[in-house]
């Protein structure tokens, strides 16, 4: 690794009405180095990065940026990739209808005079897959694959532009551990071709494995930068300087109740998806008691969404057969809102385009799935309204300038807190949580665990949907894995290992 | 001066807002010069409101289809067929009027499902389902004015809608002035100013960001100011016409049930983003079929209002009226992408295209360049409310 920085940012200050997101911010990256950058939600990670990248252009922020020890003054995101920056963002910017070959080409074609030169955009589009050692064929249409290959896809199409810095935003928050260690292996694969990368990231296991160096930021500040090389990157080290303190144990404590009273049941539970014309759910059954956290094991794809898609409501018109039960009564829900008022709800784990109304803001998202509440004779009390998003900002610590702030403005971590916040105010018996740490910091991960021990403690049922194996053996009292549609074992907390529960994931 | 960097903080950050109200000053003043004060006479506005009516309630209605982010092409003929039902209603079938009203506004309820139904239930693109209900009406027209051609209206009451007035008190105090006009105005600027200070005052014990107390002063002076003007100028004629006073029923629930109630949050959840409402428990096919409903609605009382005006109903009743509700409700800064626009800015939207029509006919300007100008006026709008998204 050679010591001159490639990239040096200085004195970055960014500000949003409101909010003051970067406060001279000092960021450097050495060339040929892996760097993390870490901190928690809302810290300013990703705009820092928007900064770099052009997307807030110059003048819009104060503060120099240096690459390839030049000064830098980006007007839009297309110098930015002239330069040699490429940015992958949180959310994947692929149009799903279009061919592999066409996304990776798209905004800068191959032509032969006026004429887009298909065969040869193709035969490039193969050399990039290579590179980034995906075996499809180029011409499958991007809905086509899965979320990790799509990932693959997104980094191929960045490096067709001959980028030397690469810049991945929260790349694996939605990868299997497999989609995982082959995006490691890419990546140090491109280091040694010479291909600088930043990666945003809130798993702390992924740092120590992959960093050779980490940023943290902390409310819009540099905080330090450690170096992996020197032994200063440690868990306990990266949570001090993320959240400010100490945190022992990520999983906070709590006594596995025995109740048996079951509250919510299904039997035989079995859907067929006409959409692709598949079974996607064979022969289920599960049960939930109440005060417990039953965690919902399995591997992305494997039907655990799906599986609570269809019992909430059945938003997207699967034929399902199978009984289902609530308080031993039995029911069928056709639409979420008779979900809703038999005290079930689910927070989605897609929550950009499931879970809330972006243009809308923090009160409104909180409140949108239980109006009624604060309603009068169809009249919504404002005042109210007001008062319960205010709770629910405090208790949740959502950080916002204030709860009518718009929903789209939030980091990732807060929108999913608000996201929770809707679902709390339902007050449901049973509570179905998809992925609900997905892209939150530690200290934000803590708090939702504690609030869910709470709430079980309160004799709310959860369940919980999650593919870290880790939060499903901290939080869970009973696990149930999925594999393939199927429910292939069940195992109390005290039986349940990783061993076990990947063995189970992968039966099918 | 801080009162004046106040102002003008105020003023960016608001701008989507008031910009619509800022044009619509801004096109009054224009042509009251150049027309030498004739536009802002009594009459002229008076008769300006007059022809704004049934656009302004087409694009309240437009509005809500735009907002949940679809379209209605069908609106314009379904107005017309309507109205054309109306008069045949009255004139051969002999009903009586107050039975002719309420049942023509159902049926343009009930027809406004079908194309709730197409779209809700069958997925099919509201732009294709409506234009198919465009031919069909312009056909109906044609077929229920086949025989009689125009159909001429004597019902008084039915045409008193689109040109009558409200009667005046007997007195002989102010004989010049429209004395009820000018009680209703002073009502309306006293319950507007109690109304801001009521908020004023919540938002403050919530400790939310409220305008600084000139700037609010100033804001409730200007448009007090603004219906003072309306109702001297109006007083001075023959005061509130029937016309404006349906609109303004109509902006007044419109506004209340989109802002205020449940169902109107729902509308703009779904437009904001169906998935995520649908799964908030919120029934998106109702929701669809609600918006199109009242817009079937909202066509019948646009139809019956200009057959009313016309004393008559034509065969060519309802040319158009979509495209300018379309056009209104787009200047009134409702969004393509659904989710954000409010219906009274449909109201000032149509209020704008209808005022340069009215002083381009005044300052004898040509039809071909008044429709270049409202076409100029229309991208315009659209450009400035994209400029200022995101502020
Ligand atoms: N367009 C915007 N308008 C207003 N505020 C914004 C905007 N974008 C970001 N912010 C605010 O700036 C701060 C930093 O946000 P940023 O998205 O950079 O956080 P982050 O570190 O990426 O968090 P996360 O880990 O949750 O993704 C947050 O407080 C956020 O609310
Ligand atoms: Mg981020």
């Amino acid at each position: 690794m050679s010591n001159t920085p490639i990239l040096e940012m200085r004195n970055i200050t960014k500000e949003f009405p409101g909010v003051k997101a970067l406060d001279e911010v000092s960021f450097r990256v050495q060339e040929g180095e892996i760097h993390c950058l870490v901190g928690e939600n809302g810290a300013g990670k990703s705009t820092l990065m928007k900064v770099l990248s052009g997307v807030y252009p110059y003048g819009t922020y104060s503060g120099d940026i240096l690459f390839g020890g030049e000064l830098q003054q980006f007007d839009g995101i297309r110098d930015s990739e002239k330069t040699g920056i490429g940015i992958i963002y949180q959310e994947l910017a692929l149009v799903p209808e279009m061919t592999v070959y066409e996304n990776i080409f798209m905004g800068h074609e191959i032509t032969k005079g006026l004429a887009v030169d298909w065969n040869e955009t193709i035969r490039q589009a193969d050399n990039m897959l290579k590179k980034v050692k995906l075996d499809i064929n180029t011409a499958v249409r991007v809905k086509e694959l899965g979320v990790g290959k799509q990932q693959l896809v997104e980094i191929a199409k960045t490096l067709s532009k001959n980028v030397r810095l690469l810049i991945l935003d929260e790349p694996t928050s939605a990868l299997n551990e497999d989609d995982v260690d082959n995006l490691f292996d890419l990546l140090r694969d491109l280091k040694t071709q010479g291909v600088t990368c930043i990666m945003i990231t809130h798993k702390l296991k992924e740092i120590m494995e992959i960093a050779d160096s980490v940023t943290v930021l902390r409310d819009g500040k540099t905080i330090c930068t450690l170096d992996a090389h020197k032994g200063e990157v440690t868990e306990n080290a990266l949570i001090k300087h993320m959240v400010g303190r100490e945190i022992d144990n990520i999983y906070p404590k709590r006594e596995h109740k025995r109740s048996d009273e079951i509250i919510f049941e299904i039997e035989n539970w079995t859907a067929y998806d006409p959409a692709v014309e598949r079974t996607i759910l064979k022969n289920n059954n599960l049960n939930v008691k109440k005060g417990e956290i039953v965690g919902l094991s399995g591997l992305m794809g494997s039907g655990r969404t799906e599986l609570a898609l269809s019992i909430f409501g059945n938003p997207e018109g699967y034929h399902v057969e199978g009984n289902l039960r609530v308080y031993g009564k039995k029911q069928r829900f056709n639409h979420p809102q008779e979900a809703i008022n038999a005290g079930v709800a689910y927070v989605s784990e897609d929550r950009k385009r499931n879970g809330l109304i972006l243009i809308q803001d923090v009160k409104q998202n909180v409140t949108l799935a239980n109006l009624r509440e604060i309603a009068k004779r169809g009249v919504v009390d404002d005042n109210a309204e007001i008062k319960i998003a205010n709770e629910f900002k405090s208790s949740l610590n959502i950080k916002t300038p204030s709860i009518e702030q718009k929903v789209v403005n939030l980091s990732g971590g807060n929108q999913q807190k608000v996201s929770l916040a809707k679902w709390l105010f339902v007050k449901p018996n049973i509570l179905i949580l998809d992925e609900p740490t997905r892209g939150i910091d530690v200290g934000a991960k803590y708090e939702i665990y504690t609030i869910m021990n709470q709430l079980v403690e309160q004799g709310m049922s959860i369940i919980m949907i999650s593919s870290e194996l880790p939060e499903i053996l901290g939080m869970s009292d009973r696990v149930y894995i999925v594999s393939s549609g199927e429910i292939t074992g069940e195992l109390p907390i005290e039986e349940a290992t990783q061993e076990k529960i990947m063995h189970l994931a992968t039966r099918n | 001066m801080s009162f004046m960097k106040d102002l003008q903080k105020v003023l960016r950050q608001n701008i989507r807002e008031y910009g619509m109200f800022i044009a619509l000053f801004v096109i009054w003043v224009v042509f009251a010069i150049l027309t030498d004060g004739i536009f802002i006479s009594s009459r002229n506005i008076s008769n300006l409101l007059n022809q704004t009516g049934y656009i302004a309630v087409l694009g309240i209605g437009m509005t809500l289809i735009i907002v949940i982010r679809h379209i209605d092409l069908s609106v314009g003929f379904l107005a017309g067929f309507l109205g054309a039902v109306a008069a045949i209603a009255m004139a051969f079938w002999e009903w009586p009027v107050y039975v002719v009203i309420p049942a023509v506004l159902l049926i343009g309820l009930l027809l406004g499902l079908i194309p709730g139904f197409l779209v809700a239930q069958m997925g099919i693109p509201a732009f294709v389902a409506t234009l198919a209900g465009f031919l069909i009406y312009r056909g109906a027209i044609l077929v229920v004015t086949e025989e009689t051609g125009t159909i001429i209206i004597s019902n008084d009451t039915f045409n008193a809608i689109g040109n009558g007035f409200i009667k005046d008190i007997p007195v002989s105090f102010l004989p010049e002035l429209h004395k009820v006009t000018l009680i209703l105005g002073i009502a309306a600027i006293v319950l507007y100013i109690i109304g801001e200070l009521n908020g004023r005052r919540t938002k403050q014990a919530y400790n939310f960001d409220v305008l600084p107390m000139n700037i609010f002063i100033l804001k409730i002076a200007f448009t007090s100011l603004l219906i003072g003007g309306m109702t001297w100028v109006l007083a001075g004629y023959n005061g509130l016409s029937w016309t404006v006073v349906v609109v303004f029923i109509v902006v007044g629930i419109y506004n209340f049930v989109s802002t205020r109630t449940v169902l109107g949050r729902h509308i703009y959840a779904v437009g904001g983003n169906p998935e995520a409402a649908e799964l908030s428990g919120v029934n998106v096919k109702k929701i669809t079929y609600f918006v199109f409903g009242q817009m079937g609605m909202l066509a019948a009382l646009s139809g019956m209002l200009f057959a009313s005006r016309l004393q008559s109903a034509t065969t060519t009743a309802g040319t158009l009226f979509e495209l300018d509700a379309i056009a209104a409700a787009f200047v009134g800064g409702v969004s393509a992408a659904g989710g954000v626009g409010k219906v009274t800015g449909a109201l000032i939207g149509a209020l704008v295209m209808a005022s340069l029509t009215s002083g381009m006919n005044l300052m004898g300007i040509g039809i071909s360049y008044q429709y270049m100008v409202r076409g100029a006026v229309l991208a315009a709008a659209v450009i400035f409310d994209v400029a200022t998204r995101n502020r």
